[in-house]
């Protein structure tokens, strides 16, 4: 397979989870902005743009922060280069680009979901815009089936592996956030406003339900963090994701008869999260472990990178 | 006259390149007024070189470098032992025949103020050696020389004409263009050009026109010192303009920008001595 | 001339309702198919192929903005009689072409016997210095050629241009085909009709043969398109599937030690072979136009180190120009000592003072073109031009004559195609694909037929409302016929 197209079709897949996590993000947080009193909802929305790293941008287009600027800087704005719109582009390009090695399924998944947003010039940030996301995770989830569907072949492969890294960098920053930026001052941890935000990470993996089935106790933070860093059951975690990486690896390297630094980076990962505990996890810091785990994801898409000669 | 040549070229990078790719036109051939007696190219970093010709019947050397690199140096250095002919050009290599430089070029092609001009110069001298050598004279008064190297862009002949000064390469191309206006066959010569009165290195090579004029054969005019290429000048390459007969032209893959550096030295031990 | 009736491939010149009689079962096909009929089965070819995205013009924002160029469901045929005369006045044709331009970049003894002036060939830019006294692998420059045809009479084809650049519209041929069998089959009933599926096989074969050296391993070939906003990446993708080669950018190479590489996911592989679809101009920016995106470069040198062949090789224009084309009867003539079995339109150049005097006066009834123009625009079609037309042309013609030529309007030939009023002669033209390879030319029977489908009009360009017609080439009676296929398939 040619490096350009092994190119295009990983940045498929990470630029269409990419939208669909910015998605469920921006869901998520109508919904927390709605059950809390102010300022939290305030905070609601500052801490979304947090997540995806995206203050300073924001910030800089001179809006006022409040539900209707921010979720349509995040939705819309083709400024931003990764708004929804901005990944949906990336990835209707990239598709466009190798149209021929995407089943017909999946690439028009993606056209529908890029022609969906196109005519759209606003949202309210408010309950009108859920409508707009549902559909948008429709399509998503209409890729993942399409791409499910698709010959098992390195084009397939390289499209999950684009979607496995980006998931494993997205979750990674969403408790980071949650755990350091959140909490406005006075309020208790442990208190209804720390509980709303808790429940909302987890409608941002949609892993409500999942919570319940694998937790017998309550809502707790630590066991959130749990479940979103070490539970290889919950596929969103950091641990599923890291053992899918490699699996897919192993799935290429077994076409191409050639394994590389990626490889290697990838399995380092992978020993380390499965000897990790959370207690160890806590202790050394929280937010230094996930500084340290998104570097490690960073290094290793690098490596990715130069292994199959994409640039 | 014995011309020791050192002539260095500097690339740096902003950003790191992961692969460069170059078409050196810089070895001159030896022929009857010209000699080399040594040549070497040196690059400062682990390249393959490959030597060819083109359709003129230049010498290349193509260079690949493979990357992460962030500067290059490109030295080149000989010496050559050269005779006065006049200008006359006698002996060269000549694998094209003189009627396919009377074809339009993208940095030559005439307008009407250089196609005038030349008439002009034809209706005066009244013979084509004449009116070449009064084209010569004429540019040297129009465009005043600038001292500094020529611009990332080159000049097209019709803007060359239009400015006050201008570098070798719009003396050399408006010579061009207005000797092919005339139907005469004419290219672009790279080159190197000593000077007695030398200030020390200079930031870039030479360049000047030859004609094919009629009963004469191919003829040397330099419009920048309004002067015939003698015992100074060596050769180097030759095209249609200087896009064909350019020293050095790369290509390379990685992103920012780029800063070149070029220090061109021609001595005479037996002049300077 | 223009009060005679166009000779009709199919229905003759006569007023017999069946026509030519070898086409006779054809002529009742066009007159007892419902009108409705035909238009239902247009229409679902048409719509086949917009969902295959067999598209033309700029790709747009929007895909409803890529356009279909029409597909025209009445067939054109040739006999097997009519079909060998052409195929070997092809063949002659393009053997001439390569020799040619084997000979202008290499010792140009047809310049020093002055068959054609010097200048005409030295002075032209189509003459490229860059590859001026290298020779391709094998001597074989021109691989791929479309050679267009006109016919004016039963007996009478004539040569209209030759393209020996990239020329396009293969994958018309064989998609038209495709579906004329699923859409008519009682037509490949009614008559034995050659096959030209056999194309892909039979280009992969020519590319491979080409290949320099002879190392043992496979020669790897890949074909080169400038990208997907090309207005051909269609033909382009189709292709490359089809040989089941790479489809390759300019990203996708890179040239090293003056070899050339593809970059895959498995590391660099060495490509022999590039069918390229990007002009000379913009395929190496170090040696040709520097502004380039598309380019590789470094490409040039691997083509002049001999390491790598091009198909078509750089510098082939030289063979398909305007300016050169009048003096291709010579050309053929020098180099395969006969006379030329295909003849040219007969043609005034206008840098001769007679000729240009001659197409002045008769400007009213000539064609006259830009010897540097092309798709239909920069000419003159002196009968049905207005006053203000012709004398533009005339002050274009006194000012720069040795921009163009000029030809007579000839009667082309006519085949019954489906319009909105039912079925009415309309203008064709005829441009068959020939591969050259070591194994010699190879021509699939059959070919891109354009049809301008305005009535009168003698413009078949797609960019002017042209339209195509599946190309039916007939096979020999039953005795011949077994014979014709064993050769074929002994060459194969």
């Amino acid at each position: 397979m040619l490096s350009r197209t092994a190119a295009h079709l990983y940045w498929i897949g990470r630029y269409v989870e990419r939208a669909e996590f910015t998605a469920r993000l921006i869901e998520a947080t109508i919904r927390l902005d709605s059950l809390a009193h102010t300022p939290a909802g305030k905070g609601a929305w500052e801490s979304a743009l947090a997540v995806v790293g995206a203050e300073w941008s924001f910030a800089a287009t001179g809006a006022e922060q409040g539900p209707a600027p921010v979720s349509r800087y995040m939705t819309l704005d083709t400024t931003n280069p990764n708004s929804i719109r901005s990944c949906l582009d990336h990835a209707r390009s990239n598709a466009r680009a190798v149209r021929t090695a995407l089943s017909r399924e999946a690439w028009e998944a993606i056209n529908r979901a890029w022609l969906g947003l196109r005519n759209t010039h606003n949202t309210s940030g408010g309950p009108g815009t859920l409508a707009l996301l549902d559909q948008l995770k429709a399509e998503a989830r209409g890729f993942e089936g399409a791409l499910h569907r698709m010959l098992r072949n390195e084009a397939s492969f390289f499209v999950r592996l684009g979607a496995t890294m980006e998931r494993a960098d997205n979750t990674a920053r969403l408790i980071d956030v949650k755990y350091h930026l959140l909490l406005p001052e006075g309020e208790k941890v442990g208190g209804p406003i720390d509980r709303d935000q808790w429940t909302t990470i987890l409608q941002t993996v949609s892993a409500v339900t999942s919570y319940r089935w694998l937790y017998r106790e309550g809502l707790r933070p630590r066991l959130v963090v749990d479940m979103l860093v070490l539970r290889k059951e919950m596929p969103r975690s950091l641990a599923a994701s890291a053992e899918e990486v490699v699996s897919l690896l192993n799935l290429i390297g077994k076409r191409t008869g050639l394994q590389g630094e990626a490889d290697r980076l990838a399995r380092l990962r992978q020993a380390a999260l499965n000897r990790a505990t959370l207690t160890g996890i806590i202790q050394s810091g929280l937010h230094e472990w996930l500084s340290a785990f998104i570097a490690d994801n960073a290094r290793l898409d690098t490596a990715i990178a130069a292994q199959f000669r994409f640039a | 006259m014995r011309l020791i040549i050192q002539h260095a070229t500097i690339y740096s990078f902003a950003e790191p390149q992961s692969r460069l790719v170059q078409l050196l036109r810089v070895t001159p051939s030896s022929y009857a007024g010209q000699n080399v007696v040594d040549w070497q190219i040196d690059v400062d970093c682990d390249a393959r070189l490959k030597a060819g010709r083109d359709g003129h019947g230049n010498e290349t050397t193509m260079l690949y470098v493979n990357g992460p690199i962030r500067r290059i140096r490109v030295a080149v250095a000989g010496e050559v032992l050269t005779d006065d002919k006049a200008g006359m050009v006698g002996g060269s290599p000549e694998p094209l025949p003189p009627i396919l430089y009377t074809r339009p070029s993208p940095y030559a092609a005439p307008d009407r103020a250089i196609a005038e001009f030349a008439a002009a110069a034809l209706a005066d001298a009244g013979d084509p050696l004449g009116a070449m050598h009064a084209l010569m004279a004429g540019i040297h008064r129009r465009i005043a020389f600038d001292q500094a190297p020529p611009a990332n862009r080159v000049r097209t002949a019709a803007e060359a004409f239009a400015a006050d000064k201008g570098s070798y390469l719009d003396h050399a191309h408006v010579m061009i263009a207005a000797a092919r206006s005339l139907g005469l066959p004419t290219r672009f010569v790279s080159g190197y050009l000593f000077r007695s009165n030398d200030d020390g290195p200079r930031r870039a090579g030479h360049g000047w026109a030859e004609v094919h004029v009629p009963d004469y054969g191919w003829i040397g005019f330099d419009a920048v010192n309004d002067h015939c290429p003698d015992a100074n000048y060596v050769r180097v390459a030759t095209g249609l303009d200087h896009g064909e007969a350019a020293p050095l032209l790369g290509a390379r893959t990685g992103g920012g920008s780029e800063y070149l550096e070029v220090s061109v030295s021609v001595t005479a031990p037996e002049v300077t001595a | 001339m223009t009060e005679r009736r166009a000779f009709d491939e199919i229905m003759g010149q006569g007023d017999e309702a069946d026509g030519r009689p070898e086409f006779a079962a054809l002529a009742r096909w066009i007159r007892e198919t419902p009108l409705g009929e035909l238009q239902r089965r247009q229409a679902a070819a048409e719509a086949a192929f917009r969902t295959l995205g067999i598209t033309f013009a700029v790709y747009g924002e929007e895909e409803a903005s890529e356009r279909i160029i029409p597909f025209d469901i009445v067939p054109r045929v040739f006999t097997a009689g009519e079909w060998d005369g052409l195929q070997a006045g092809l063949e002659q044709r393009v053997l001439a072409i390569n020799a040619f331009l084997d000979d202008v970049y290499g010792e140009r003894r047809i310049l020093s016997e002055g068959v054609v002036p010097a200048e005409l060939i030295l002075a032209n830019p189509q003459f490229r210095t860059q590859v001026a006294g290298a020779r391709p692998p094998h001597g074989i420059y021109a691989h791929i050629c479309g050679i267009d045809l006109v016919r004016t009479g039963p007996q009478d084809f004539f040569v209209l241009e030759d393209n020996a650049r990239t020329p396009s519209g293969v994958s018309y041929m064989l998609e038209n085909r495709e579906a004329m069998i699923r859409l008519c089959p009682e037509l490949f009933e009614m008559f034995a009709v050659r096959p030209v599926d056999t194309y892909p096989d039979t280009l992969l074969e020519t590319l491979r043969s080409v290949a320099p050296g002879h190392g043992g391993n496979e020669p790897v070939c890949v074909l080169l398109t400038p990208g997907h906003f090309n207005s051909a990446f269609y033909e382009h993708s189709f292709l490359a599937d089809n040989l089941g080669i790479e489809l390759v950018e300019a990203a996708d190479l890179e040239v090293d030690d003056d070899f050339v590489w593809m970059r895959t996911i498995e590391g660099r592989v060495k490509v022999d072979v590039i069918y390229r679809r990007i002009d000379d101009d913009y395929i190496d920016p170090l040696w040709f136009r520097p502004d380039s995106m598309l380019g590789i470069p470094g490409l040039i040198s691997a083509y002049l180190a001999g390491n790598v062949a091009l198909a078509n090789a750089p510098g082939t224009g030289i063979a398909d120009d305007k300016a050169i084309y009048s003096y291709m009867p010579e050309i053929v003539k020098f180099y395969s000592g006969g006379e030329a079995r295909l003849p040219n339109v007969e043609t005034w150049r206008c840098r001769e003072p007679e000729a240009l005097r001659y197409t002045l006066d008769n400007l009213d009834k000539l064609v006259v073109k830009l010897v540097d123009g092309s798709g239909g625009y920069g000419m003159l079609v002196g009968p049905t031009a207005t006053a203000a037309q012709i004398e533009d042309f005339r002050a274009a013609l006194i000012a720069e004559p040795h921009r163009y030529i000029a030809q007579p309007t000839l009667a082309l030939s006519t085949v019954p195609t489906l319009v909105e009023q039912g079925v009415a002669p309309r203008h064709v033209d005829f441009r068959p694909f020939c591969l050259t390879g070591t194994g010699g030319v190879k021509i699939v029977p059959g070919g891109l037929t354009r049809v301008a489908l305005r009535e009168g009009s003698l413009v078949v360009n797609s960019s002017q409302g042209g339209g195509t017609k599946d190309s039916l080439v007939l096979a020999p009676p039953r005795e011949r016929q077994a014979q014709s296929q064993f050769q074929f398939q002994g060459r194969g």
